[in-house]
Order: structure tokens, then sequence, then C-alpha cells
């Protein structure tokens, strides 16, 4: 089955949406997810949705939920990039998205990220990408 | 009310939903929507699917090209033969839902479209017809 990618970098994991999503797809996102911040004790997590077109009643619980896993996990969630038109109809359809971090762009949600972790992240400042 | 042009979907797998929405998001686009306009109509074209798919059974959708004197507008009529809605006002009401879902999305596609109009029976199916005119 078609899978979103994750990446680790140091104690962080970076996804970037790039497809129009089915639910199950958005569904096993969820999943990989949870699953990774565990097997990596990762303390952030950022999600890129520059890309996205919409974000829909579905995808917008999906974000809430891993925002709400993560943070049970012992790691903040930062949702990147959202298009002013997608935040728009986000609201207009009675979705907040309360309790998720966001950020305009990548750069910003990683200083957030940093800044969120605080003393243990910049003792493992080294960087290290795997898929 | 002139049709320019019409075309019918199906509705009846998870991927239908996604074709759905690149359909509604090619037609607003060529009828010359704003991007704002055209999220909108898509995200409530999502809903609306997945309405038809997870609580219908499974159905169509029909879409129309309209043209009212200058004005231009898509039309969408979702339809399935599952087991209806039997108190449309408390369907659309934010936060009820029979699914797992949050229940928006009857409530929340009736604010981001121009006209909205559910027909349902128990027992035969449900109608939701949506216009956004741009």
């Amino acid at each position: 089955m078609e899978r979103i990618p994750i990446l680790r970098m140091g104690d962080l994991l970076l996804v970037t949406i790039q497809v129009d999503m089915h639910d199950r797809l958005a569904l096993a996102l969820q999943d990989d997810l949870t699953a990774r911040i565990s097997e990596t004790s990762a303390r952030g997590v950022l999600i890129d949705i520059s890309a996205l077109e919409i974000v829909d009643s579905f995808i917008g619980r999906m974000i809430a939920n891993i925002s709400s896993m993560a943070r049970v996990l012992d790691a903040e969630t930062v949702v990147v990039g959202m298009q002013p038109a997608v935040a728009i109809t986000l609201v207009e359809l009675g979705m907040s998205l309360a309790g998720v971090r966001t950020a305009l762009n990548v750069e910003k949600g990683m200083s957030l990220l940093r800044a969120a972790r605080g003393p243990r992240g910049e003792e493992s400042g080294d960087a290290r990408a795997e898929t | 009310m002139p049709v320019l042009k019409h075309d019918t979907l199906p509705i009846a797998a998870e991927n239908d939903v996604v074709l759905v929405r690149q359909a509604v998001r090619k037609w607003a686009a060529d009828l010359g929507f704003g991007l704002v306009d055209l999220t909108k109509i898509v995200t409530a074209a999502s809903e609306l699917a997945r309405n038809t798919l997870i609580h219908g059974g499974g159905g169509t959708v029909c879409l129309e090209s309209l043209a009212e004197g200058a004005r231009k507008g898509l039309r969408l009529t979702f339809e399935d033969q599952g087991p209806g809605i039997p108190d449309i006002d408390l369907a659309l009401k934010d936060g009820y839902t029979t699914g797992n879902g949050l229940g928006l999305g009857l409530s929340g596609s009736k604010r981001l479209v121009s006209e909205f109009e559910v027909v349902s029976r128990a027992g035969e199916g449900t109608r939701v017809c949506v216009i956004k005119w741009k």
C-alpha cells in the first residue's frame, strides 16, 4: 500500500504531504507517525502541508489526532505551510485546529520545535537524515 | 436555468472521493472561480462525497456548470439509496454525528456553498444538492 514517507533528522520527524490523500492513507500516516515517535524517541514532529490544496474535516481530524498522540508520547507537533485559502475554508467548515501548533513555513516551524524541546535537544545537535 | 455541461461520477470506493475532489476542482477552475471559492467548493464536495460513501453506502454525484444571466455557478447533486436521514434538522446541527466523525460534514459544507438543499426519506436514500455561484 502507498505510504507517506517520514524522514528522521536527529530527534525530529519530518513529514511532507504531497499527494491528495484518501482517507485510509491519512489514517496510515497517523499510525506510522505514532509508531516512529515511539521507536525513535523523537521529541518533535514537523508536518508540512504546503502542497495540500484542501484540508477537509477528515484530514483536519487526522492532524489534530497526530498532535494529541504525539503530545502523549512526549513530542511536540508543528504544522507548517497551510495555504491561506485552506485556512479560511477550514475555519468556515467549523474546525479551528485548537491545540495544534502551526507556523507559516518550515524554517519557523523548526525554530518553534527547537525552542520547545529545550536542553536535551541541544546536546544532540547532529542532524542525521534517514528514510 | 441553462446547464452548460454535466457529468455523473460514481462514489463507490474511497478513491472515488479523491476523484470527485479532482473533478470538482477542474470544473470550478474552468468556470473561473477564485482560489478561496474553489477551495470551499472542493472541500464541501469532499465532505458530501464521504457522506454518500459512508452513510449512504455509495452513490453518485452529478456535476453541472450553470449560467444564469451573467453569473456562473457549479451545481453538485449527491445521491444515494442508503438508509436516509430521519431528522434533517438534527443532522444539520454542528457536532451531531452518527458515525465516529466530528459531525461537521453536512453542517460545515452548508456554510461553504451558496445554496444547499437536502431531500431524504427514511429507507429510500438521500439527495444533497449544492450550488456555488461565482
